[in-house]
């Protein structure tokens, strides 16, 4: 293997759009994901007056995806107000879509590919593929390939009248068919996350983000959508009673109290989100002042199959590794983004973090990474609040978390997003 | 926003409209037609200027004729700059008068007069004679444009003492009234106070004269404000569009359709000049205060929420944002403001004393703002759009929005280009002598005559 010695550049974080997050079934019911990202594209290109430009690249993706949308991207990029001679390409990492690709972008900054480029993600839990059955397929598709009557005649003839039922997509696991809250009712169980404390979490969660939308912090990150102008899943008057007196959606079937409930868990969501980045050159080029820059990012996947290991535990392999790396400690950050796909995803990942038997066992160190500052902890408000369309949390995320930063004038950002398969993504922001 | 009338009027209803004598306007021509007609300008007047016009227009291309003719005619223009006396006026408005016959549809009177004093404050040795002669020209030029017809206008150019009638700012404006930019402009007198600007050619004003000036439009996500933005950009302007973030998205493919950039700000804030500036992030050479919002309501009826709002965004957001840009060093080396007055601020209306007080304010401030933005070679001007298909307009009851049509000079409604069309003529940098005034775009509307 031959090393590059191509040296890199880095890739700043120009800003970003997305839709208002909205509620499944609700205002975007009729929206496509080819819609909503077109919409969210069109808005960034409004933002930093980019009508008629060729971009470098455009890369994203949907995690609940119909078989038409093979070039979602691409189609949503013919679609908006960008040059059609800006190419687009769609990747999936199922809720790490969004980070995936705007980090995608950035890594093809940094080796000079590209000088500019758009990541992006969209998800409609609304207007969900449904497919034939796998018999009726098969059926179908033979009879696609029959060239006599009787070869036809025999097709059909394997029929049965159950195999006619359409294929709901579901979040459950294809390798143990327990849906995402069930595996991480599990992890929360095991790791003794109390109900007080996802509760609170949430709390801060919807009251973080109100008081942004409040002062508005979110005027130049969002574009409303079809009336929406606002996130619709955010409940500014939320409190802990309210929160408390859900019941528990989760883990009932688990031998201890359950404590997962619909206020402490994301709901389905529909909403498009996009990240402009470039290169500095770039940016100065067109009179844009940078908010941050993509440092570097970090993969990891768990053996959750076996029970080894919770569905959602792979950032809490990633982080330290994305540390290691870059030489840094958690005293080194300023702001924590974790992705609150269930507030105890949230607890879980800083309870391991604090772990001595965990960090030591799991992760190999000699000492535990630390607690976290709540205060540093999503201080705009995350998921539960916004609500979670998959492939669109990880640019409403970056975007948010690099304004942030100019807003503030603090140094650092860490962020983290769960996802499905047993995987997770982190990555740094550093201002 | 189709008016139906005008339509009939000029197709299958056209024979009965007329045996009836019912008003007949006819479908204006506007910029996309082309800039300017093709018959011969008469220009009448013995003095210096009628014949330094008469050759600015054969250099600029026009066909001229200084003797009253047969021939079919796309315009006149009447000096009156040197009448002395009331009775200087006749030889010349006859004169007009026998041409009038002789133009085409669409075509334009255009009366050239000194400026006369008729406030309470003037100067101490104002001779009457000629002050009610110069005043004069202005009165029977707003009464042609009542008995003009067939789309024609007649307007006025009333040029300050000791500012040269050929002075830049004179000829803008004649290329202006001139052209089918001022399709809805009528009975109106334009003032050129100064002799700044840059001298421009007729054709020059009718192409990318806005070229390399960035413009910022308030309320440009949709309707008038949407109109300004696409016209200063066609002229060549970047521009940045501003709204409330409720309207992004009208905003966005508003901005996406002329390549400008969309700044999601509501202007009431208390530091949106400060956010403009810093964000804009280079010399602002036009603004345009366009956002506006009425809360009708008899005064007996009226809340204090629907006061303070009108007042907030249609006056009090101008002044500030003024200050806070002036403060904050943005203005481009000329910068042009032009500021959205309203006929409503001229002669009030009913169930409007909120919107009134704040357009009346409007018309006030640029007044008061000339001379500051003099200081670093700018000016500041409103424009009073009259009755304009908007989506607004057409929400309205059928009656009125008839009636309010047809009392136009014009009679018809005005569109937002031709807005658009009298602020993309104050941007120009050939408009420099034109500061503090208000410029109606309303086709003569009876309403603030």
């Amino acid at each position: 293997m031959t090393q590059s010695p191509q040296p890199t550049r880095p890739a700043a974080i120009l800003g970003g759009n997305r839709i208002p997050f909205a509620r499944a079934h609700k205002q975007y019911a009729r929206a496509s994901n080819q819609d909503m990202l077109t919409s969210a594209l069109d808005g960034l290109v409004a933002r930093f007056g980019l009508a008629g430009e060729r971009l470098g690249e455009v890369a994203g993706g949907a995690v609940l995806k119909h078989s038409r949308d093979l070039n979602l991207t691409r189609e949503a990029v013919l679609g908006s107000a960008l040059s059609p001679e800006t190419p687009a390409f769609d990747l999936g990492q199922a809720c790490a879509t969004g980070l995936e690709a705007t980090v995608s972008i950035a890594q093809k900054i940094r080796l000079g590919q590209i000088d500019v480029g758009i990541g992006s993600g969209v998800d409609s839990a609304s207007d969900a593929p449904i497919a034939v059955s796998e018999e009726l397929r098969g059926v179908l598709l033979e009879l696609n390939r029959a060239k006599t009557m009787s070869q036809r005649l025999r097709a059909v003839s394997r029929l049965r009248p159950s195999d006619l039922a359409p294929a709901l997509p579901d979040n459950g696991e294809a390798r143990t068919g327990l849906s995402m809250g069930e595996h991480q009712a599990i992890t929360t169980a095991e790791w003794g996350i109390s109900r007080e404390d996802q509760d609170a979490l949430a709390l801060a969660s919807h009251q973080r983000m109100a008081a942004a939308w409040e002062r508005g912090f979110f005027d130049d990150l969002v574009t409303p959508y079809l009336g929406v102008s606002r996130d619709t899943n955010l409940r500014a008057d939320s409190t802990m009673e309210s929160l408390g007196a859900l019941k528990p959606a989760f883990g009932r079937g688990l031998s201890a109290t359950p404590t997962m409930t619909a206020g402490n868990s994301t709901p389905l969501t529909d909403g498009a989100s996009s990240v402009l980045l470039s290169s500095q050159e770039w940016a100065a080029d067109h009179g844009i002042e940078p908010l941050a820059y993509l440092v570097d990012a970090e993969a990891a996947a768990v053996d959750f199959v076996t029970g080894s290991e919770g569905l959602l535990m792979a950032p809490a392999y990633a982080v330290p590794r994305l540390l290691a790396r870059n030489g840094l400690t958690f005293a080194d950050f300023d702001v924590f983004e974790i992705h609150e796909a269930f507030a105890s995803t949230v607890l879980t990942h800083m309870a391991a973090w604090e772990s001595e038997e965990f960090c030591r066992e799991k992760l190999g160190l000699d000492a535990p990474l630390g607690p976290i500052d709540r205060d540093k902890l999503n201080p705009n408000g995350s998921s539960l609040a916004a609500g979670h369309p998959f492939a669109a949390t990880g640019g409403r995320i970056i975007a948010s978390v690099a304004k942030h930063l100019k807003e503030t004038g603090q140094r650092r950002a860490l962020v983290s997003i769960c996802a499905a398969g047993g995987q997770g993504l982190t990555a740094i922001v550093e201002a | 926003m189709t008016d139906r009338y005008t339509k009939l009027a000029n197709g299958p209803l056209k024979a009965l409209v007329k045996t009836l004598g019912l008003p007949s306007p006819v479908p204006l021509r506007r910029h996309s037609d082309g800039a300017y007609l093709s018959e011969p300008v008469l220009v009448l007047g013995a003095g210096a200027a009628a014949d330094a016009y008469a050759q600015i227009l054969l250099d600029n291309g026009f066909e001229v004729r200084r003797k009253p003719t047969s021939e079919k005619l796309s315009a006149v223009l009447a000096f009156f700059d040197e009448a002395q006396e009331p009775t200087d006026l006749s030889e010349i408005a006859l004169e007009i008068g026998g041409a009038l016959r002789g133009l085409v549809r669409c075509s334009r009177v255009i009366v050239f007069s000194r400026d006369a004093h008729i406030s309470p404050e003037r100067p101490a040795d104002t001779d009457p004679a000629l002050n009610a002669t110069r005043n004069g020209a202005v009165g029977l030029m707003r009464s042609l444009a009542h008995e003009m017809r067939g789309g024609s206008t007649a307007n006025g150019i009333v040029v300050s003492d000791g500012v040269p009638m050929d002075a830049p700012s004179v000829v803008s404006a004649l290329w202006f009234l001139l052209s089918s930019k001022s399709a809805y402009v009528s009975g109106q007198p334009l003032h050129v106070t100064t002799a700044h600007g840059e001298a421009a050619t007729a054709e020059a004003l009718a192409g990318a004269h806005l070229d390399g000036r960035l413009a910022v439009v308030t309320g440009a996500a949709r309707g008038i404000g949407a109109a300004i933005a696409a016209t200063l950009a066609r002229d060549g302007a970047t521009v940045v569009g501003v709204d409330v973030p409720q309207a992004g998205d009208a905003l966005a493919r508003t901005m996406n359709g002329i390549g400008g950039t969309a700044l999601q700000l509501d202007i009431t804030a208390e530091d949106a000049g400060r956010v403009i500036a810093q964000r804009v992030g280079e010399p602002i050479d036009i603004l345009v205060h366009n956002a506006g919002i009425t809360r009708d309501r008899m005064l007996a009826n009226m809340e204090a929420s629907r006061w303070d709002s009108v007042i907030a965004v249609n006056i009090a957001s101008q002044l500030r944002m003024n200050t806070q840009l002036t403060e904050a060093g943005a203005w481009g080396s000329a910068p042009r403001i032009i500021s959205l007055a309203s006929t409503s601020g001229i002669a009030g209306n009913r169930g409007q004393t909120n919107y009134a007080a704040s357009k009346a304010g409007v018309i006030g401030m640029v007044a008061a703002s000339a001379d500051r933005f003099a200081a670093q070679g700018g000016t500041i001007n409103a424009v009073a759009p009259g009755f304009i298909e908007t989506e607004m307009t057409a929400k309205m009851p059928t009656l009125t929005r008839e009636v309010a049509r047809r009392v136009a000079s014009l009679q018809q409604g005005g569109l937002p280009v031709d807005v658009a069309e009298a602020i993309a003529f104050l941007a120009a940098q050939s408009s420099g002598g034109i500061s503090g005034t208000t410029l109606r775009v309303c086709g003569q509307n009876l309403v603030g005559a």
